[in-house]
């Protein structure tokens, strides 16, 4: 045998080794073998599989600017997680989704204990806005406006939401620094004192000095709950919030304003939530279904197709050691659809040596020499495993972008193993038959 | 086996099954799920939930939930079916079905507000449409040079009325199986229409190639013997590769959780249309469009 096949045959034994530790690190653990902690990274299961909630939240982005969408949904992204984390729920995913013209946010929790006390605390996450008194004028003409739109049978909804006496400016939640409770220096009542950032400074500044003498409102979550007077303008970006707290009150805006007010208001439009239960069962019957499934192939291609069989079910270990390795790595997240992926793919990855198989077959019925044979049943078969597989592909790609995260799964576990489907396809069983065949 | 000549046996079969796909879709319709509908779906369970269903039922029903759809499980569960409800409202009636029935645990809970499910039902139609065009596109170029004795786009657009007939079938089954089994339209159907689609062209694709092949090797030979020759040399590969790609399913069925037993049917289903449009569909299609039309 050709010394430098040989070579390659070991290296592929040794590195799928390696990965079937990787997979399963259990078994050499236990036996007390350390192991770099990159190796006990737990495979990433969907939440139908581990049981959890997903939450589809919409973000309401009409009050800024279009340039400043991106950075206001990474904003959201990291003052939600920051309050996960801060719940307790452990490794929240939490992803920014756009579709079409809206932008949402995606998160998703594991385990189901603390689920509850997770919704309401995203909630509660504050949205802050300071609104400015609008001139008479101003006031008048929305009020005769409503008048008017309340008149007719389907009133526009927005229009009659409009608050005639109240308009946003763009200081909100998202300029805020910093939160701290204090005492209002004659009564003792409790207050909180905001600090903005140097941005939220300048426009507090403008704000102030535009509004001297009149009401400046304080919004939290849609609700005015302060409407102090402005003495003068207020170049130190301090203010305070003095709206008849009690202390425990004053003490949870506190928190909630420095843990993060939220960037822009959102609305929960859509939740799922899987019992841990059903979860780790579906776990574990899965697991052993896929077992059997893959021993059913394995046993069928080395009964119908003897050595050659034998070598594409080598083959095949290898492929699922290598595409599970791949998932655990990336990590991707197994859903329940995502496994079914799986699973399909590897019927399909058999496809790609048994299209080899046949037409080397049909070769060998032309008597010609065994290993010219194989190499031509790789030569021939090849533009049917590339366009099949390609095509599957596009398939999976198209469907990826239509489809929610937890059908997602799906596509890209099926594009990810039909791709690697056809690499192990092409070159390890293609060394392991000619490591074979030139033998004879 | 000759399948050119029997092809008329095919092409009955095959308008027989689109025809009644479309009987059952037009009678029956779908049975939509929450994804697609929006609502809510709660699975609530306890020992000898049925017991209780009344109770549970006429509770919500006070809460002014409107109509409640009730389901049984063979898993001692209830599944129950209403209208979108906020978090605040979910948890407050859970707490109230606790102290009806202290045993009482969740399974599942689902709330979808209905322009979501508008939008997955918007976005699913046009998936489907964008899967067309980018498997006739990608076919056109990848049998660009194969016109001789066929024009290649033929292939392509053959390969996608194929693919269009498995898809009306997954539907026709949905439709079938909504009305008789309860068979839900939701993301699983979604599944399986990729399964199908990436089957079924993964099939086809291999018989064509076979094809293309063949006519470019045996000059001398008509294209019936040709096509039929394809056929026959695929045939083996293509049932073989149907039962490596079934076997794990069955024992998905058998051995895995209820939860996808519908999707894992959908998805035998989808692999044995497709295997049978490719074999004695796609082929004999071509040879038509190749040798009526010229």
């Amino acid at each position: 045998m050709n010394y430098k096949k040989l070579l390659i045959i070991i290296s592929i034994f040794i590195a799928t080794i390696l990965l079937g530790v990787f997979i399963y690190p259990d078994g050499l653990e236990e036996r007390g073998i350390k192991l770099p902690s990159f190796f006990d990274r737990p495979f990433s299961f969907g939440l139908d599989v581990s049981g959890g909630t997903l939450l589809l939240y919409e973000a309401d982005l009409n009050n800024i600017e279009v340039s400043d969408y991106a950075s206001a949904m990474d904003g959201l992204r990291d003052v939600i997680e920051r309050r996960i984390n801060y719940s307790g729920v452990r490794e929240p995913r939490v992803q920014i989704n756009k579709s079409g013209e809206k932008w949402r946010l995606i998160v998703e929790l594991a385990g189901i204990k603390d689920i509850t006390e997770a919704i309401k605390m995203i909630g509660e996450t504050p949205y802050l806005e300071f609104k400015e008194i609008r001139t008479e004028e101003e006031s008048k003409n929305i009020l005769s406006l409503q008048a008017e739109e309340a008149e007719k049978e389907n009133p526009d909804e927005s229009i009659l939401q409009i608050d005639p006496y109240f308009k946003q400016t763009s200081l909100t939640g998202k300029y805020l620094k910093r939160a701290e409770l204090g005492f209002e220096q004659n009564t003792s009542l409790p207050v909180v004192n905001l600090q903005f950032n140097d941005e939220g400074t300048k426009i507090f500044a403008a704000l102030t000095k535009k509004n001297v003498g009149q009401p400046l409102a304080i919004y939290l979550d849609g609700y005015p709950i302060s409407v102090p007077v402005v003495r003068e303008e207020i170049p130190s970006g301090r203010a305070q919030i003095s709206g008849k707290f009690t202390l425990p009150e004053a003490k949870e805006l506190v928190t909630r304003l420095n843990q993060g007010a939220l960037p822009v208001p959102i609305n929960l439009i859509s939740q799922q939530s899987v019992g841990a239960v059903l979860g780790e069962e579906s776990i574990q019957k899965i697991t052993i279904a896929a077992l059997w499934g893959f021993a059913l192939v394995l046993i069928f291609m080395i009964v119908f197709y003897r050595v050659p069989g034998f070598l594409a079910s080598i083959s095949l270990i290898i492929y699922v050691i290598l595409v599970m390795s791949i998932f655990k790595a990336l990590p991707v997240t197994l859903t329940l659809a995502g496994i079914t992926g799986f699973i399909l793919s590897i019927g399909m990855a058999v496809d790609a040596n048994i299209l080899i198989f046949e037409h080397a077959k049909e070769e060998i019925k032309k008597n010609k020499p065994i290993r010219i044979s194989m190499e031509d049943g790789f030569q021939r078969s090849w533009p049917a495993i590339r366009d099949s597989n390609i095509a599957t592909i596009i398939s999976a790609v198209i469907l990826y972008y239509f489809t929610s995260s937890m059908i997602r799964g799906f596509s890209v576990t099926l594009a990810i193993g039909v791709g690697v489907s056809i690499i192990t396809a092409l070159y390890i069983t293609k060394i392991f038959l000619q490591a074979l065949t030139t033998n004879k | 086996m000759d399948f050119i000549n029997r092809r008329k046996i095919f092409y009955s079969f095959s308008i027989a099954m689109i025809a009644g796909s479309i009987l059952c879709l037009s009678i029956f319709g779908f049975n939509l799920g929450i994804d697609f509908t929006g609502g809510s779906l709660w699975e609530i369970t306890s020992l000898n939930i049925k017991n209780n269903t009344i109770k549970i039922v006429d509770y919500l029903e006070d809460e002014g939930l409107g109509q409640i759809n009730v389901q049984t499980t063979n898993e001692n569960s209830l599944i129950l079916r209403f209208s979108n409800i906020s978090e605040e409202r979910h948890v407050q009636l859970f707490g109230k079905l606790q102290e009806i029935i202290p045993s009482i645990q969740e399974r599942k809970f689902e709330s979808i507000g209905p322009s979501i499910g508008q939008e997955l039902k918007f976005k699913s139609i046009w998936a489907v449409f964008l899967v067309f065009f980018g498997i006739l596109a990608y076919l056109s170029y990848a049998f660009r040079h194969s016109s001789f004795r066929v024009p290649s786009y033929r292939y392509g657009i053959l390969a996608v009325l194929v693919l269009m007939h498995d898809v009306v079938f997954i539907i026709g089954l949905f439709s079938l199986l909504g009305k008789l089994s309860g068979w839900e339209v939701n993301s699983d159907f979604l599944v399986a229409l990729l399964v199908v689609a990436g089957y079924s062209v993964h099939d086809t694709i291999v018989v064509f190639d076979r094809v293309r092949e063949n006519i470019r090797l045996k000059t001398k030979e008509g294209l019936t013997q040709i096509i039929n020759l394809s056929i026959n040399q695929t045939l083996l590969r293509s049932l073989n590769t149907s039962l490596t790609t079934v076997f794990p399913l069955i024992a998905l069925y058998f051995l895995g959780p209820v939860s996808i037993k519908i999707l894992v049917i959908a998805m035998i289903s989808g692999v044995i249309i497709g295997t049978y449009s490719s074999i004695c569909l796609a082929a004999p299609l071509l040879y038509d469009w190749a040798v009526k039309r010229g």
